[in-house]
């Protein structure tokens, strides 16, 4: 039997909600960490995609790869040598990989209390390990072991966190940031290369084209989960039927708005906020992925499909400040 | 007492070659070789251990410091740079019977500066009596006239204190200082014992220790009771813990604090007051707060009231505190009652307000704004410790014996600019004790920081934080001057421990003088 709604909040919680400032850490802490997994995950497919391909083609995907990571780059033609500085040491970039890796450490270094010890060791470990490394020469060509630190440095944390901590509040804000993160970085990523790629959609691919989709894949390691699913043989419609809507593929969209939709009914039901503006936009966006269909969304035009979605988590995103760590203390008197 | 300023190493086992008596009181040695009986078990041990296994020991005991993150910050340098605060290994043992008279007359010291408390906010008797000269409280750098007919919960301005106690060549306890304000230090008491129950459990249980690890606990049943008076809210009062932030020394200990106590780790951007109401921003709307056990100095509490370049406060927080809506712990303005020069009054204020005689005497301190005392001193500046009033943490002051000709000269200007500021005292040998330096057990200086609380009752955790001054011969035991600490056991023995009993008993609860009602002034609205 499901316990009734409010369950939690009656029986095990004392005083409702935590403090903003130490939820506000705990889900910036969770964005930055998914962020570093992210762009980990696909400077590492891409890189090796590289050895693959000719130069010309080579110098196009560098491109795409800058603008799938929102990164900042000059125009002209991109040096993939000056790569990692930007997107993996850079400190004045807020997203390269060590940034992210510092912000998240920094985030949970004001709220050590609220972890448990294990995991600010782990995020420690993983943040004095990253700044000490340097772009050396030739990085890049060994850069897999670099990358696959971090994705199991990530991975490590994650499962401390599940295993070590309480699964209430504060757990349930970190999930949050993670999957709010998840759903805009894969949103992004589906959007540029869907802007980029026009193939054929019904048809297998083949060749050149094909590396292209295969990328796609790694950088959502959904490579595998794919061709268990729909074979070797890669239809575009498949691949972004998919990346969008699978809801048991945990770097699908449909996934990420999942747990983001559920993490925020239970910090709703534990902070008696659940009919506010947060959770309202997750569902809405949750129903719409849940019961759409490839070919409507195609029909639509799948740029306008992935904007909307894009658009719909950036609102969710103000909603959770307005809702939870900013809100208006004029109109909370007033209640 | 058996004292010999030649060192004597004769008869020493090989852990003791070291070990070198001077004519400071020595915890544990009766006369050179010859332990005291509440010694005897723990002297045994020490000599049936290898040097080698002394040293491993005090490494598994660094490590677990350093794993479970019991450190303090050092300011001055790079982001995140935390220390271990060093910990010696062998305990600091003190018999019950020794123990009862600490706590009587450390209870009696903080009721009566208390008393003393609500008198000089309130009608100053004790200045109209011409006890203690009215130009010399009012010029203490931590009186606050802000605080002049404000009533606080219970009367009680102290909660939470630590006294700083020495022992004395004769084996007599005395008060060295009192710390009013936001004493630290607690957590690092609870951790040495943690520590060291690992390291030795089968001495730890044959000696029959007292526990303390309730400490967090009566911390917080201490702040509950001191709840304010006017609202629904006090069967369940809502108790913060305010820090600085991050980068403050003692971040560990106040996470610790909170922690332990179960309650909210807040800092001043978390909390905000409204119409006289102080509130924390939860994910679930504005929280109600009625108890803030502060470590944030006065000074920084309130920018509109105090200190107006401070971030780490509430604005409006004083006024909610003078509404009576929120209580702080410790209460605003006590450091006027730790002032070093008000410290040379704390006998007469005992007997002023309480009418019994000291338990726990004084240094004898001079004052430097009076010509005889000033006079005495400067000429003997060699052998006085001289101390800047307002200071604390073993910083501003000069130790006659060991200075240079040309620092006591220094001084010598510093005090006559300002006699106000200063007060000396005679070099005092702190007490040794045994302690574990590189494998070998030697004897150094330290003192005793009990820990006292104040709510419906005194309550004293028995024990406290031994402080050692680890390098040798030194006497400051300040953790930013090079000291470390030791845990301190105090003993459940026979007889010491029925008196203990009773005097337990005779700590009556602190109540407000009925023959000197004090007359509420109209809450602000």
């Amino acid at each position: 039997m499901r316990p009734p709604r409010n369950f939690y909040a009656q029986t095990f919680k004392r005083d409702a909600g935590m403090l903003s400032r130490v939820a506000d850490s705990l889900y910036w802490m969770g964005r930055y960490l998914e962020r570093a997994e992210h762009t980990s995950r696909l400077l590492d497919v891409e890189l090796q995609l590289w050895l693959d391909q000719s130069p010309e083609l080579g110098a196009g995907r560098w491109r795409f790869l800058l603008d799938a990571l929102r990164a900042p780059a000059a125009p002209g033609p991109v040096d993939p040598t000056r790569l990692p500085n930007t997107l993996v040491f850079s400190r004045s970039n807020a997203s390269s990989i060590v940034s992210c890796v510092a912000s998240a450490r920094e985030n949970l270094r004001h709220v050590r209390e609220q972890c448990s010890t294990r995991m600010w060791e782990q995020l420690n470990r993983l943040y004095l390990d990253v700044i000490e490394r340097r772009p050396e020469e030739e990085w890049i060509l060994r850069s897999h072991d670099f990358f696959l630190f971090v994705l199991e440095g990530a991975y490590l944390f994650h499962g401390i966190t599940d295993a070590t901590m309480s699964h209430g509040e504060g757990w349930q804000f970190i999930q949050l940031g993670r999957y709010v993160e998840r759903a805009d970085t894969l949103t992004t990523l589906l959007e540029t290369h869907f802007h980029r790629v026009t193939s054929n959609f019904e048809s297998p691919v083949e060749g050149a084209e094909y590396l292209e989709w295969v990328g796609l894949l790694g950088g959502c390691v959904a490579l595998e989960a794919y061709c268990k699913a729909h074979t070797a043989e890669i239809r575009p419609l498949r691949v972004a039927e998919f990346l969008l809507l699978n809801p048991e593929f945990p770097h699908s969209i449909r996934f990420a708005v999942d747990r983001v939709n559920a993490a925020l009914h239970l910090i709703g039901d534990l902070t008696q906020r659940s009919g506010k503006l947060p959770t309202r936009i997750a569902g809405r966006l949750r129903a719409q992925l849940s019961f759409s269909q490839i070919e409507e969304i195609m029909a639509e035009g799948m740029h306008t499909y992935l904007q909307n979605v894009r658009e719909e988590c950036a609102e969710i995103h103000s909603a959770i400040h307005e809702i939870y760590f900013d809100y208006s203390i004029e109109a909370e008197l007033a209640s | 007492m058996t004292a010999s300023a030649v060192p004597s190493r004769i008869h020493l086992p090989p852990s003791f070659v070291n070990y070198q008596t001077d004519n400071a009181y020595d915890e544990m040695f009766a006369s050179p070789g010859v332990p005291r009986d509440h010694y005897r078990a723990l002297h045994q041990t020490l000599l049936k251990l290898p040097p080698e296994e002394l040293r491993r020991s005090q490494q598994a005991a660094d490590l677990a410091f350093l794993h479970e993150g019991i450190t303090f910050t050092v300011y001055g340098s790079k982001e995140g740079t935390e220390r271990i605060f060093p910990n010696d290994l062998l305990p600091r043992i003190i018999t019950a019977r020794e123990w009862a008279k600490i706590e009587k007359g450390l209870a009696q010291r903080l009721t009566a500066l208390n008393l003393f408390l609500r008198d000089i906010y309130h009608e100053g008797r004790i200045l109209a009596d011409k006890i203690i000269p009215r130009d010399l409280l009012y010029s203490c750098k931590h009186f606050r006239r802000e605080m002049r007919g404000l009533n606080v919960p219970r009367d009680i301005y102290v909660s939470v204190c630590g006294t700083d106690l020495i022992r004395l060549p004769d084996g007599a306890f005395a008060v060295l200082e009192d710390n009013l304000r936001v004493p630290s230090g607690v957590s690092y008491m609870v951790a040495n014992r943690k520590v060291l129950k690992r390291v030795f459990p089968t001495l730890f249980r044959d000696y029959g220790v007292w526990p303390i690890d309730h400490y967090p606990r009566d911390l917080l049943a201490t702040l509950r009771t001191l709840a304010p008076l006017n609202t629904q809210y006090r069967q369940d009062p809502t108790t913060v813990l305010l820090t600085p932030g991050v980068s403050n020394s003692a971040y560990f200990e106040h996470t610790f604090l909170a922690q332990q106590m179960g309650i909210e780790l807040v800092e001043g951007r978390d909390l905000l007051a409204h119409d006289n109401v102080v509130y924390m921003r939860t994910t679930a709307g504005l929280r109600r707060v009625d108890v803030i056990y502060r470590r944030v100095d006065d000074d920084f509490l309130d920018p509109l009231c105090f200190r107006p370049d401070s971030t780490l406060g509430v604005p409006g927080l004083f006024n909610a505190y003078r509404a009576g809506n929120v209580t702080l712990a410790n209460a605003i303005g006590t450091g006027v009652a730790d002032d070093k020069a008000i410290y040379a009054y704390v006998p007469e204020i005992i007997r002023y307000y309480l009418n019994e005689d000291v338990i726990l005497p004084n240094v004898p301190t001079f004052l430097l704004s009076d010509e005889t005392h000033r006079q005495h001193v400067l000429a003997n500046l060699q052998t006085m410790v001289v101390k800047a009033v307002g200071e604390s943490g073993g910083y501003g002051m000069l130790i006659g014996p060991q200075s240079t000709a040309q620092q006591r000269e220094e001084f010598r200007a510093r005090v006559l600019a300002d006699p106000r500021n200063y007060i000396a005292q005679p070099t005092l040998a702190l007490s040794c004790a045994p302690c574990l330096i590189d494998g070998s057990v030697e004897s150094r200086h330290i003192d005793l920081r009990p820990y006292i609380l104040m709510g419906e009752k005194v309550t004293l955790v028995p024990g406290g934080l031994t402080r050692v001054a680890l390098r040798k011969g030194s006497l400051v035991v300040n953790s930013s001057q090079g000291g470390g600490s030791k845990d301190t056991w105090v003993l459940r023995d026979g007889t010491g421990e029925e008196l203990l009993e009773e005097v337990r008993k005779e700590l009556t609860p602190f109540a407000s003088d009925p023959a000197h009602p004090i007359t509420p002034l109209p809450r602000t609205v």
